[in-house]
């Protein structure tokens, strides 16, 4: 019994290379700048669904990979000239390291206490590089503009750094679907739903969820290394921002926690949202207010999130969405 | 080192370790009834700060009736946030009940900056000082000391003397058994929910007239205390009261050895080694 399977990665994957292509044929930077943003968040919201969607373990300072990344990328790039690409996959491999180091004794907590040591994590990783000199303390470092020409210019640069970030992104949807496809996924979602069994059927829990962890600590960190050289400074407030790794889960949740097309559909639907309410004039202070109402709405009433719910109103989708 | 630099930082730091375990006890209370990590905890320690502030400013009130309002809007507050975000989700897995929270927390903040703005604010109160030994102490530190030791003091007697008290704990052991017992467990958790909301007001007043603040102060606060219930033991309020005497007294004596911007690095670092080598708190289990 052969069953056809639908295209779906590939699919997913041309239309993504599609949207990212149209501000470029356009010509419009304005909407590049959006999409740059955009395919980020994707990368980070897809990244936390690996751990949080799959495994089950809520990371909530995920973030903390994005700022390693970014700093230690930035901090080559800024002392020794090394070539954005190279420094962004030289960010990437000790980050993904640290990631096994402190998972392999965090991941043994579970539920509310691995949350919380996340965000203690994040925290003291902040309060650490704003006293660490070499990466500048609390002021950060910044380029000297001269640093662009390597690329080209400035405008050259925000170039590359975008379809970095589009690569990035794709790269993480595929891993993620790679993931939730292979046998190595179902050990995950097995100790998502029951650890204990998971153990008595042969799955080594400890080894799966860091293995999982080091997924999804390094491509943040590769997000990170890009959206820092495009930014050209760095400080620690804006590379550890816990508000931004509880907006990822919020993107996870809304597009639908443990799916592949939901984190991306949650971080364009989320970000278009903000969006539209920072450019109107009334609702520009409510942004807040309605992202949490939102949220709310979410998390009680569509609990699978809009893929979820799409792929549960809808039965013929679930052939075809992952 | 000297003595004198460092006993003045020690008795600073105690008496802000209290008024910081009073909002703890607020969360690891919730926490231990129902499972909860209440993520709305800051800002509604902001918001017990600007009831205060708007009270003083607006009408006059003296900041200590304003406390008194705090705690009767938290206990009202808390209950309807128990009731509108967490009752409906309260057996889902823990993921849910920290973004219901969390959405409560984005709500507040949204509502705060665009009604107060992000500017820094500042309660105006004056009760003197006390010297003796060296050593001065400001009259609101005093009377914030004294509050929180009152307050702690008159959730254990409700906890445990009355029979509502009782009936939270008995919730908090074994709802269904409760139940059985005739106790209308929804309303015990929102009850629950209200104390801590109340408890966490209590303590942003009490800040409200020690240091200047703002909208988004609460998150600092947040952190800390759950650096500090993590130290008392996740669930248990008289660790909590503990865990913020000992994070203050941290928070006062290592600023004579160490510059202040190490300090929320030790304070963390040692948040982190805790939930991992003692996940029931140092201060042994739940009560």
């Amino acid at each position: 019994m052969r069953r056809v399977r639908a295209p779906f990665l590939p699919a997913l994957l041309v239309l993504m290379a599609l949207v990212a292509l149209f501000p470029i044929l356009k010509g419009d930077p304005s909407l590049r700048e959006e999409l740059f943003l955009v395919f980020m968040l994707v990368t980070l919201a897809s990244s936390i669904n690996i751990i949080m969607g799959y495994t089950g373990y809520v990371s909530f300072g995920h973030i903390v990979f994005f700022g390693i990344g970014g700093y230690i990328a930035f901090w080559l790039m800024y002392s020794f000239n090394v070539h954005f690409l190279l420094a962004a996959v030289a960010a990437a491999i000790p980050a993904a390291a640290i990631a096994a180091l402190i998972g392999i004794p965090i991941l043994r907590l579970r539920g509310a206490y691995f949350a919380l040591a996340t965000i203690g994590i994040n925290e003291a990783m902040r309060s650490f590089v704003t006293n660490f000199e070499p990466f500048g303390g609390a002021v950060g470092m910044f380029f000297n503009f001269s640093v662009y020409d390597t690329y080209g210019g400035a405008k050259a640069s925000g170039q590359l750094a975008y379809y970095a970030m589009v690569g990035i992104a794709l790269a993480t949807i595929a891993a993620s679907y790679a993931v939730k496809r292979s046998k190595f996924g179902l050990s995950l979602m097995a100790i998502r739903e029951d650890q204990d069994v998971a153990m008595v059927v042969g799955i080594d829990p400890a080894r799966a969820k860091v293995v999982a962890y080091v997924i999804s600590a390094f491509f943040p960190a590769l997000a990170g290394a890009t959206f820092f050289f495009k930014n050209g400074i760095i400080e620690p407030g804006h590379a550890f921002d816990l508000l931004r790794s509880i907006e990822s889960l919020v993107m996870v949740v809304l597009g639908g926690i443990g799916t592949v097309a939901g984190p991306i559909v949650g971080a364009a639907v989320y970000e278009w949202l903000r969006g539209s309410l920072i450019t109107s004039p009334l609702l520009a202070n409510f942004q807040l207010f309605l992202a949490g109402l939102l949220l709310l709405v979410t998390v009680l009433f569509v609990t699978a999130g809009l893929v979820g719910w799409l792929r549960e109103r809808f039965p013929v989708l679930r052939s075809y969405v992952q | 080192m000297s003595l004198d630099a460092l006993i003045p930082s020690a008795v600073d730091g105690l008496m802000l370790g209290f008024v910081y375990g009073l909002a703890a006890m607020g969360l690891t209370l919730i926490f231990g009834v129902m499972k909860v990590i209440n993520l709305s905890h800051g800002p509604l320690i902001t918001l017990g700060m600007f009831v205060v502030l708007v009270l003083s400013t607006s009408l006059g009130v003296n900041p200590y009736i304003g406390l008194v309002v705090a705690v009767l809007v938290g206990l009202v507050f808390g209950a309807i946030i128990y009731l509108v975000a967490v009752d409906r989700v309260i057996n889902a897995p823990e993921l849910t009940t920290l973004l219901a929270t969390f959405s409560v927390n984005l709500m507040i903040v949204g509502v705060g900056t665009a009604v107060f703005t992000t500017s820094p604010r500042a309660v105006d109160v004056d009760l003197g000082a006390l010297r003796g030994g060296g050593v001065t102490v400001l009259g609101t530190h005093a009377v914030a000391v004294a509050i929180a030791i009152l307050v702690a003091g008159a959730l254990y007697g409700f906890l445990f003397r009355t029979r509502v008290g009782k009936s939270i704990r008995a919730v908090a052991n074994n709802r269904s058994a409760a139940e059985l017992m005739g106790i209308d467990s929804r309303r015990m958790l929102a009850l629950a929910f209200g104390i801590g909301a109340a408890l966490a007001m209590t303590s942003g007043a009490l800040l409200s007239t020690l240091f200047s603040f703002t909208i988004l102060s609460g998150t600092t606060y947040e952190i800390k205390s759950f650096v500090i219930v993590v130290l008392g033991g996740l669930g248990n309020p008289a660790g909590a009261l503990v865990g913020g005497v000992v994070i203050g007294l941290l928070e006062g004596l290592t600023t004579v050895f160490i510059p202040v911007s190490w300090v929320p690095v030790l304070e963390y670092v040692s948040f982190v080694l805790i939930l991992l080598v003692r996940p029931a708190g140092l201060l042994g289990s739940r009560a």
